[in-house]
């Protein structure tokens, strides 16, 4: 009887490795630079594991992919908030990657009493990786109108011109005032935990592989230790307001920062802090009227079609994922910036024997499956299942590591790639390309109407000299 | 692989849709009758209509079915309705908040999640809300006129329960509770935590006992005044108009249970409140809200209203009540060249009030009263008694009608 178990990628690696590793389990290669994603076990020969990104685990725990996980309570709760009755049993408390959960607002925000912030007839805007506890807050606090917006990260920089408050994780050590914030309410501590499937629980003997945990974790928990988060110096005001008198633009974090920085020095445009070096989020730039804040590539579409920014410069893959969700939404791509290409592939896993979507359905029809589609990109990866007929498929949603998902918990894998190098480590083969995607400037269609649109123009005139010259 | 239906969702066959058709055509009835006027809102909503009326609980709002659609790149969520009345009276104030009165009624589902997915998360009420005046002599109308549906349904053990929302707060706030506790108990109560009212007999053997105790008359309503005379002289016009109304109900021999503080999922309640029970299950209830169209922007208004949970009462029609079967039943029969002869025919049959059905193969359906064959030479028409498979030849539909007993309506 096989035992699968989905072990965290990420900041819980290198304590979930020690624990494993003195459980005796003798996994194959769980490191942070593993190459591969699945694992096998020397003591227990029966054990299939598998390396996911954290926030993937406490879904696919509760689907009954994994019969145990391991992965912070942030995410399990954050799961539970919105899927009650979710097939999840919560374990034991691990004690080690203590972090704090926060909502949060600028210093500056009239809501950092909560009360206040519930008597208000605006529109409160809560930006969070944690959308579903962001919510359930909202609900809670009895806020009258409020928007959430998921963001994949980077939330510190919102408030107070993007979002009104923010629900973010504080770990040991980090400095509250990154991006001027101000707490307003502790709202969960987490700490890595052991979970488990409920059926798995009810149905099947874990006890040898529980046992060697426990074991471990006779030792005393740490878990009440107090997350100190040290309040750091108040950040210093940046030279242009991020006002929307001024053209607010959105630059990319990440390793997209040197193609930025390469194509804004063809342009003659200077950058301060860009990539920065001490973390800040806000940097100068020599354009006249432009005030920048470097945020998720991912976020962008949202947060220029919701006018809090004029223009920014992201992938095309994330303005398609945006726009299949949304068709109506009001940003406009101005310039392709024409480097980093990538492809959108479908791609299968070597041992399905067909070559193309057409085969797959015939194969999946064969062997009485529903497909399953596994991708960050959700709303591209619905589109090309319905256009492709797909019948009973489902979506499920990742947050990286994707190649892990095939062949047993995905049978197709919508994904970007460079070269298919990784695909092929995989031992994955791609039957289709979707698009071709590269990074481009966008701009807001109420910035278009606006007095701003001549300078927002100039800008992408510029820009694109720069692109043609090189 | 057979699709089923998704969880929770509920499929109404035809024996379902004839007692839901029944409830809705005696409803209707009675509400035009009683000068109400059908108005359906969208199955879509905003969601922060609900959350800006500040009415529903969390934990109620916690289980509606919010998503972003194709708008949402605003952040704006939208939701299927989970309640009825709350977008009447954003119908109300959107559209007719100029007119004195506003009688209207509705006949709509409303969606909520149940975790247990055997329970209904599709629900039908039918509701009629009476907008725009603060009188008694309304909740007493709108009581009289559910009782009414209920009667001509065939449902005569109904048991009315009176609470007030309106002393329920107004007994918290006495309590010395600060505003986050009231709201707290007041949401126990609301989500039907009964456990909360023991806790506070507890914990505040001043008022809180009052909250836990049952009546059956307006003689129990005043002597609760009599004990909040000195403590909560301002809760006086609201015990006068339960005053008002448990006199009148019993001046028209309707008996009641008073129950101050059963206030389960009436979240936008200010005033009394009624439940209806048949066998100790809710089949509806109600009650006035007077201050929801302020919180929803509008102009202050007062308004009640209440809804009968269709799903439940669909369980409960006796069968006495379906058994109407006015129309003859016949079965149709034609010759294969006599298409022009039997559509004629089967227009004639209907025309006079029978329900004709089509012969086309097979057995044929069950249940017939008549089987009429239609041909293209003598004998041209043949009417078969199926009770007793006694045979009648006949030359023209005028015969026929009258066998069946509906002389034509043509002659």
């Amino acid at each position: 009887m096989q035992i699968r178990v989905a072990l965290p990628k990420g900041r819980l690696l290198p304590e979930t490795a020690q624990l494993t590793s003195e459980a005796s389990w003798q996994l194959s290669d769980y490191s942070e630079g593993a190459r591969l994603y699945h694992m096998t076990s020397a003591r227990f020969p029966e054990m299939a594991a598998k390396i996911l990104h954290e926030k993937d685990i406490p879904i696919q725990v509760a689907i009954g992919n994994y019969d145990l996980g391991i992965c912070g309570l942030d995410w399990i709760q954050e799961l539970l908030m919105k899927y009650p009755s979710s097939g999840l049993v919560k374990l034991k408390d691990l004690g080690y990657g203590a972090l704090e959960l926060y909502l949060a607002t600028a210093r500056s925000s009239p809501f950092t009493d909560l009360a206040k912030a519930g008597r208000s007839e605006q529109v409160i805007s809560i930006a969070s990786e944690y959308p579903c506890l962001a919510e359930s807050l909202a609900l809670n606090c009895r806020f009258k109108r409020f928007n959430i917006f998921p963001v994949w990260g980077a939330v510190e920089i919102y408030p107070p011109e993007n979002a009104d408050l923010v629900l973010l994780p504080f770990r040991t050590g980090q400095e509250m005032t990154t991006g001027d914030l101000t707490p307003v309410v502790k709202v969960l501590h987490s700490t890595a935990y052991l979970i488990a499937n409920k059926n798995s629980w009810a149905n099947k003997d874990l006890t040898d592989v529980l046992n060697s945990l426990y074991v471990k974790s006779s030792a005393p928990a740490v878990s009440s230790t107090p997350v100190e988060i040290r309040s750091g110096p108040i950040p210093k005001a940046p030279a242009r307001p991020f006002s929307a008198d001024y053209i607010r633009l959105a630059l990319p974090d990440g390793h997209a920062q040197r193609h930025v920085v390469n194509i804004l020095n063809k342009a003659g445009i200077k950058i301060d802090n860009y990539p920065s070096t001490d973390g800040s989020r806000r940097p100068e730039i020599d354009l006249p009227g432009v005030t920048v804040k470097v945020i998720r590539p991912q976020d962008m579409p949202l947060q220029v079609a919701n006018g809090k920014f004029d223009i920014a410069i992201t992938g095309q893959d994330w303005v398609k994922e945006h726009l299949y969700q949304f068709p109506s939404s009001p940003i406009k791509e101005l310039l392709d910036l024409k480097y980093s290409r990538v492809r959108i592939v479908a791609a299968i896993h070597n041992d399905v024997p067909v070559n193309d979507i057409t085969g797959l359905q015939k194969w999946a029809a064969a062997e009485g499956k529903r497909l399953r589609l596994a991708a960050e990109y959700t709303r591209i990866a619905d589109k090309y299942a319905r256009d492709n007929h797909l019948g009973m498929y489902r979506i499920i949603p990742t947050w990286g590591a994707t190649e892990a998902f095939l062949p047993d918990d995905a049978d197709v894998l919508i994904e970007n790639t460079e070269t298919g190098g990784t695909l092929k480590r995989h031992n994955l083969k791609i039957i289709e390309t979707l698009f071709e995607s590269t990074a481009c400037l966008i701009a807001g269609v109420p910035a278009l109407n606006s007095p701003k649109a001549d300078q927002i123009n100039n800008i992408a005139a510029v820009l694109r000299k720069a692109v043609e010259e090189s | 692989m057979k699709i089923e239906k998704s969880k929770g969702m509920r499929d109404l066959f035809p024996a379902d849709m004839a007692r839901f058709r029944l409830i809705n055509e005696v409803f209707r009835d009675s509400c035009l009758k009683w000068g109400y006027e059908e108005v359906r809102t969208p199955t879509l909503e905003s969601l922060h209509l609900f959350t800006s009326a500040g009415t529903l609980t969390p934990s109620m709002l916690g289980k509606v079915y919010s998503f972003l659609d194709w708008d949402g790149w605003s952040g704006e969520r939208v939701v299927l309705r989970p309640d009825a009345t709350i977008p009447v009276a954003r119908l109300y104030n959107e559209n007719m908040a100029d007119k004195e009165l506003a009688k209207l009624f509705y006949i709509v589902n409303t969606f909520i999640f149940e975790e247990n997915s055997k329970k209904n998360r599709e629900k039908w009420q039918f509701g009629a809300e009476l907008i725009g005046m603060r009188s008694p002599l309304a909740d007493v109308e709108l009581i009289v006129l559910a009782m009414e549906v209920l009667k001509k349904l065939g449902l005569n053990k109904v048991e009315l329960k009176l609470s007030h929302a309106g002393l329920t707060r107004g007994i918290l706030q006495k309590l010395g509770m600060n505003q986050e506790e009231q709201h707290q108990v007041f949401d126990k109560l609301l989500d039907g935590d009964a456990s909360v009212l023991n806790q506070l007999q507890k914990e505040k053997p001043g008022l809180a006992p009052l909250l836990a105790l049952q009546g059956q008359s307006s003689g129990f309503v005043k002597n609760l005044a009599a004990a909040l005379a000195l403590d909560a002289p301002e809760l006086k016009p609201q015990i006068d108009d339960l005053v008002f109304i448990a006199d009148t109900l019993k001046s028209l021999g309707q008996d009641f249970q008073i129950d101050i503080a059963s206030v389960r999922g009436f979240e936008y309640y200010t005033g009394v409140i009624f439940q209806l029970f048949i066998n100790d299950e809710k089949v509806g209830g109600g009650g006035r809200y007077d201050d929801l169209i302020t919180a929803m922007g509008g102009k202050p208004t007062s308004a009640s209203g209440f809804a009968l949970y269709v799903d439940l009462l669909m369980t409960l029609i006796p069968a006495s009540k379906l058994n109407d079967q006015p129309s003859s039943r016949v079965l149709l029969k034609m010759d294969a060249d006599a298409a022009k002869a039997g559509f004629a025919m089967a227009e004639q049959l209907r025309e006079a009030g029978c329900t004709v059905k089509l012969h086309l193969g097979g057995k044929g359906p069950a249940e017939m009263e008549w089987k009429l064959e239609v041909h293209t030479k003598a004998p041209w028409l043949v009417l078969t008694d199926l009770s007793n498979n006694k045979k009648y030849e006949m030359q023209t539909s005028k015969e026929v009608l009258e066998k069946l007993g509906r002389p034509s309506v043509a002659d």
